[in-house]
């Protein structure tokens, strides 16, 4: 095998990152953390284990939320990513999840905040969609809207850690922008 | 992470081709398990191969009354799917017991199969491992595993196959579908997991280069009772310590169907063929349940650390058995 023959070690990528396209040229070992972070300067996704056992880089991707420390940028080329700096569009105003999360007080340090809110989107939308958690009701028919009771939203959101334990806040929270 | 090239082909057959060309090379989905080892430095792959985008995404209804799901399905949504749901029941449940909901939207069919153990000291390229490095010795033999094999290991290697999903098809009697320079072949996903014996690098049989293309789940299982029970040290977002899947159909008070497997017990997920072959033609008795039980447990061979995993396991089955089994028709 010549070196010719080995693919080429980084590459040419165009992500849109809350709404703007961003054509970057990477290392194929740039995680989307990293390129976030680094790259774009979009520091509120945050690094918290690295591996993906914490949740605090959650991220949407083409809608769906994600570990964004698990996920190679390369692989991302066309993707369409939200970050929590995205969440409330153009304006000032903030998601109102972000407000709900200021008005119940939901966290201590915030590390973990960005990646609780993102993760939180993304679940109440496969809620809607009709997916099931490991508590959900096997009797529940499929296809319709789960409801989120306190125990769905503590399951669904078991991928996100809090090391200060602001978990009760965080489910009041969210119940409050399901309602 | 050790640098790599970066290859996305079109097709299937591409994919194997480009495989054919690069030796050694790792073909990448979701990347959970693949990432996160390379991180680690357990992997070092020269070349990555994403298959993440082929057209093997699709769940599709046979003509033998199978349902099929492609490789790069995303675990969510191989869980959320109605025909899943509602035939295979223990394997949506095994699904979603199974990582977090950000791990499940990235993660496929074909890689929750590849996932490799979460032993300690396989990840921690300090320390012997047989698996990461053969020849090197088994650190966890006389070290911290309590969390370890009690069925099934060998003097070379004491690790569990990690997966939730893995336990309920092999339960569910689904093959395994694969693709390589050879053509498609299909192995029993009871069968696909290796034991360690001196061979622990293996996890499974596949052959260098063969590529997942999907997941056959058969006709004989679908609606047929089935569920999935998992203990772990927490509520939710951790390994199996034990668990089972049962597909259980009973008729006129009498098993005429029965496939039980167990995971977090071995190296693969442990069908337990002495209980299954005790049941057939049984009553349908919790009394009938708990010998049948017992005598696939009484194969165990626990570690210094880890006997409990006997008892939790014979407990979950139990439950699951007994929840599945008709409540018998008043006299």
């Amino acid at each position: 095998m010549t070196s010719a023959n080995k693919p080429a070690p980084d590459s040419e990528i165009t992500l849109r990152v809350n709404g703007k396209p961003h054509t970057l040229h990477i290392d194929n070992r740039r995680t989307l953390l990293d390129l976030l972070r680094e790259d774009l300067g979009l520091t509120g996704s945050k690094k918290g284990c690295d591996h993906g056992q914490c949740g605090a880089c959650t991220v949407l991707a083409d809608g769906r939320r994600v570990n964004s420390c698990l996920l190679l940028a390369v692989a991302l080329d066309g993707s369409e990513i939200t970050t929590v700096e995205g969440l409330g569009g153009d304006g000032e105003e903030p998601h109102p999840l972000q407000r709900a999360f200021l008005d119940r007080d939901a966290f201590q340090c915030g590390y973990c905040t960005p990646g609780q809110i993102c993760s939180a989107i993304g679940m109440i939308a496969e809620a809607a969609a009709g997916h099931p958690s490991q508590v959900t009701d096997p009797a529940t028919p499929s296809g319709r809207p789960v409801p989120l009771d306190r125990s769905e939203i503590r399951e669904r959101l078991s991928g996100n850690l809090c090391r200060c334990g602001a978990y009760p806040r965080i489910v009041e929270a969210v119940e409050d922008v399901i309602r | 992470m050790k640098s790599f090239g970066y290859l996305r082909p079109d097709s299937v057959q591409e994919a194997v081709e480009a495989y054919a060309a690069h030796p050694g090379a790792r073909y990448l989905a979701g990347g959970t398990n693949l990432v996160d080892l390379m991180k680690l430095g357990v992997e070092r792959p020269a070349v990555l191969i994403d298959v993440g985008r082929l057209p093997l995404d699709t769940i599709e209804e046979l003509p033998d009354g199978s349902l099929r799901a492609g490789a790069t399905v995303r675990n969510s949504d191989l869980a959320a799917d109605p025909r899943v749901r509602d035939r295979y029941p223990a394997l949506s449940q095994a699904l979603l017991a199974g990582a977090s909901g950000q791990l499940r939207n990235a993660a496929t069919t074909g890689g929750n199969l590849l996932q490799r153990t979460r032993c300690p000291y396989f990840q921690d390229l300090d320390k012997p491992c047989n698996k990461r490095e053969p020849g090197s010795g088994c650190s966890a033999l006389d070290g911290v595993h309590r969390d370890h094999a009690v069925l099934g290991h060998s003097p070379h290697c004491i690790a569990t196959q990690p997966s939730d999903m893995a336990v309920a098809l092999a339960a569910l009697d689904a093959q395994v579908e694969l693709y390589g320079t050879e053509g498609t072949r299909r192995l029993p996903a009871a069968e696909f997991h290796r034991l360690p014996g001196e061979h622990p690098e293996r996890d499974t049989w596949i052959r260098p280069g063969e590529l997942i293309t999907g997941v056959l789940l058969p006709a004989g299982t679908a609606g047929v009772p089935s569920a999935y029970r998992k203990a772990r040290d927490r509520a939710s977002y951790a390994f199996a310590l034990a668990s089972v899947a049962v597909v259980l159909r009973v008729a006129d008070g009498v098993v005429d169907q029965a496939g039980i497997a167990f995971g977090g017990l071995a190296h693969r997920p442990w069908r337990a063929r002495h209980a299954e072959l005790a049941l057939l033609g049984a009553h349908a008795t919790p009394a009938a349940f708990e010998g049948a039980v017992d005598l696939e447990l009484m194969h165990a061979e626990p570690l210094r650390d880890n006997a409990y995993k006997v008892s939790l396991a014979h407990n979950l089955a139990l439950d699951v058995l007994n929840r599945l089994a008709p409540a018998p028709a008043a006299a």
